[in-house]
């Protein structure tokens, strides 16, 4: 038998999704900017192609992050994953070598048992048969998984899964059928001609025992048919879409392209190569410990593809960026929930089902109309020379006691050094930044930045990790600009400071901006291990809480802030530690609130346990009147 | 006429029928705890840009309500949005986002007349 009409649905469908991923890939790689375009060139042909395919390997097949995340759902996504490569790969191969001859086309393989029925009785082709039921086996464990996981998420580890939209709906239920109806479709076959292997053979077997096996065999051929059709049909408008982005993503992340301040190829490419597998969900604060369960990444993401409104999603998010840490396809989600802030409110296209195929190009989204500076208030200021800068920042102004710290800590050092916001500075501009209002921002970095540049200072230290981030990554500045738990440990290892040690049992909360946002994990513990006993808390490093204070968001009312504040504290204070430490003043006010045990900031601990020996007199009068200032 | 070196206070009256209110309850609707303030002026105490120019917060939600918009154009975008203000707050209200809030319906005001 060459050819059978229960064929069409699958070959229409699979011919549609290969013309629609190279028509796709084209418009992408067509978008991209001209030096994105030559770096993706130039990744095809070196050393980023090898690693990307062995990424491909262990992350689009293996699934190794989500593996390492929760090992029941790796096992589900890698054996519907792997499970199906290998059965196409060793499909493929099996049609190669007992067909009829050799290159055959694509649904020879699919139906490889259809065509030959005879096939597989004793040798070698009884054992490739075993092969072949194994990874139908296989797969089917994970699909039963996965339909477990739709009702019951819990069983595979996970507290909540996404919801869906009818064309995923759609999309997940001819999934589901295309393996049951394989499964069924060679067991009949089978049965009738007593062939098989342990699961399709017995199967087959049993079942042609009491039913007309050859009747009952062609119709779940067609059943496998249409689903495989209608899943390639469905693909593009689905969150299935992702199978053939990640591929792209994969290449794209490895040549090095960034996602950057704009909506572009690249964030389409991501958007697209989301799974909502719901990692996200389960990792965000505002879902487990606030109750919010429509803003997370996956969400947006969706909303993103589908056009809709997103301007309650995307300002409901406090930025800690636990999503981006757990993300197993390492979508860079925060970025790009902060293009979608930028953006004014998106015209709603007329979504019908052309739009949804291709998008239209203009994937810009129209820019917000910015009024015109209003900080032309702001004097020019003269600082004095110094060169060592500390600008404190809003948030230390409402915690003095990290500020008379820090200035404890300055004077001890003996370093010649300006406190530059001592009367009030201006704000560093990363909250209006977070609020989408760029232009404006950058007045104010503009403004800063001169101040800086007039004090002549070689290095700038700050007490707010969301300072620090924006004196890193937006100011263009040729100072050093370190975090004052960088600060205080290069005094250390300078012998620039001598302390005490305190004998008091602490635990480490790692602000989202300083750990998560700009990677500063190891010094804030080098000092602490230094001064005190650091006990383990189980959120460490990327995994750290949220303490729920971020200026990232806007809409969430003071109640649920209290709630995940609450929740972090309990969860850090489990081992009753007698100081819970960190090292930005936002995160010690709002955990100051909810907590019995004290919050201290490091510089606080530090200048506890600093030996004061005679200070060397500093050449400026200035540095004078600050320690008279620090002895109030 | 001569001139005595008088002159005539405008009129300090609010007058309800003549203020637009749209501004108010579209912040009202989106923004709940805008409710809650009880004018204490926390916020104007702390505030970042108040350091440097007549700027209260205080000033403009009490404008706001009132429905005095105009005063309100020209000072809310002189606020930093750095967030002390949310933060002193003794009633919890969310003051930054009825900031941004306020900046949103301004940019909106040529389609909606606020």
């Amino acid at each position: 038998m060459k050819f059978d009409p229960f064929i069409i649905p699958f070959n229409i469908g699979l011919y549609f999704i290969i013309i629609y991923v190279v028509a796709r890939s084209v418009i992408w790689f067509h978008d991209l900017s001209r030096p994105d375009k030559l770096r993706l060139q130039r990744g095809f042909f070196g050393i980023p192609f090898a690693l990307s395919l062995k990424e491909i390997f262990m992350e689009s097949l293996i699934h190794r992050k989500i593996l390492k995340t929760n090992l029941r759902l790796g096992y589900m996504h890698m054996s519907l994953a792997f499970g199906w490569f290998l059965l196409i790969f060793f499909g493929t191969i099996e049609a190669d070598i007992f067909g009829t001859k050799h290159l055959n086309a694509p649904y020879k393989a699919i139906f490889f048992r259809f065509f030959n029925p005879e096939h597989g009785r004793i040798g070698f082709e009884a054992t490739y048969g075993f092969l072949m039921d194994l990874i139908l086996a296989f797969i089917l464990s994970g699909l039963l998984l996965a339909v477990i996981k739709r009702f019951y998420s819990r069983v595979v580890g996970m507290k909540k899964t996404t919801r869906l939209k009818i064309t995923d709906r759609i999309a997940l239920t001819s999934l589901w059928l295309i393996f049951p109806s394989r499964l069924l479709a060679e067991s009949f076959t089978c049965g009738a001609h007593g062939t098989g292997s342990f699961l399709t053979g017995s199967l087959g077997a049993w079942l042609a025992s009491f039913l007309p096996a050859q009747q009952i065999a062609y119709p779940f051929w067609w059943l496998y048919s249409i689903s495989l059709g209608t899943f390639f049909i469905l693909l593009p408008i689905s969150r299935y879409m992702h199978i053939p982005t990640e591929l792209f993503l994969i290449f794209m992340r490895n040549s090095g392209i960034k996602t950057g301040d704009k909506a572009g190829t690249y964030s389409e490419v991501q958007t697209y190569s989301c799974s909502s597998c719901g990692i996200c969900i389960d990792a965000c604060q505002l879902n487990f410990s606030a109750g919010i369960t429509n803003i997370q990444s996956a969400y947006l993401m969706k909303a993103i593809r589908n056009n809709d409104d997103v301007s309650e999603i995307v300002d409901n998010c406090l930025m800690c960026g636990r999503c981006d840490q757990k993300c197993p396809v390492g979508i860079e989600l925060s970025p790009i929930r902060m293009i979608q802030r930028r953006g004014g409110e998106a015209e709603n296209d007329i979504r019908n089902i052309y739009n949804g195929y291709f998008r239209s190009r203009q994937i810009n989204i129209p820019e917000k109309v910015i009024s015109s500076s209003n900080y032309s208030f702001l004097q020019e200021s003269d600082p004095q020379k110094a060169d060592i800068l500390y600008f404190a920042g809003c948030m230390t102004h409402l915690t003095p006691a990290i500020k008379n710290s820090m200035i404890k800590i300055l004077e001890a050092s003996g370093v010649k050094y300006n406190f530059i916001d001592e009367q009030g500075g201006v704000c560093c501009g990363r909250p209006l930044m977070l609020a989408g209002q760029d232009k404006e921002a950058r007045e104010l970095i503009n403004y800063n930045s001169q101040m800086i540049w007039k004090s002549g200072a070689h290095t700038l230290v700050t007490s707010c990790p969301i300072c620090y981030k924006v004196f890193k990554e937006s100011y263009y500045l040729d100072v050093e600009v370190l975090h004052h738990t960088q600060f205080i440990k290069k005094l250390i290892d300078e012998g620039s400071v001598k302390m005490n040690f305190l004998r008091k049992k602490v635990v480490y909360h790692s602000p989202c901006d300083l750990g998560r946002g700009s990677g500063v994990y190891d010094e804030p513990t080098e000092v602490l291990n230094h001064v005190s006993r650091l006990e383990k808390s189980d959120f460490e490093d990327e995994n750290s809480l949220c303490c729920g204070g971020s200026l990232a968001n806007m809409k969430i009312s003071s109640q649920k802030r209290k709630k995940i504040a609450l929740d972090a504290a309990t969860e850090l204070t489990k081992n009753n530690p007698d100081i819970l430490a960190t090292a930005c003043p936002l995160c010690k006010k709002t955990f100051a609130a909810v907590t019995e045990t004290r919050v201290a900031d490091i510089s606080e601990i530090v200048a506890e346990a600093l030996i004061e020996k005679p200070i060397k007199i500093n050449s400026g009068s200035h540095a004078n009147s600050i320690k008279e200032l620090a002895n109030i | 006429m001569d001139k005595f070196g008088f002159t005539i206070s405008a009129g300090r009256q609010i007058d309800y029928d003549s203020n637009n209110r749209r501004l108010a309850e579209y912040i009202f609707e989106k923004e709940p705890s805008f409710r809650l303030c009880i004018e204490c002026g926390g916020c104007s105490a702390t505030c970042t840009t108040a350091n440097f120019t007549g700027f209260s917060l205080r000033e403009l939600h009490i404008l706001i309500k009132r429905g005095e918009n105009d005063q309100v154009r020209q000072n809310l975008n002189k606020c930093m949005l750095c967030g002390k203000c949310t933060l002193v707050c003794p009633r919890g209200v969310n003051t930054r986002n009825i900031v941004v809030l306020a900046k949103n319906a301004f940019q909106k005001s040529d389609e909606y007349e606020i």
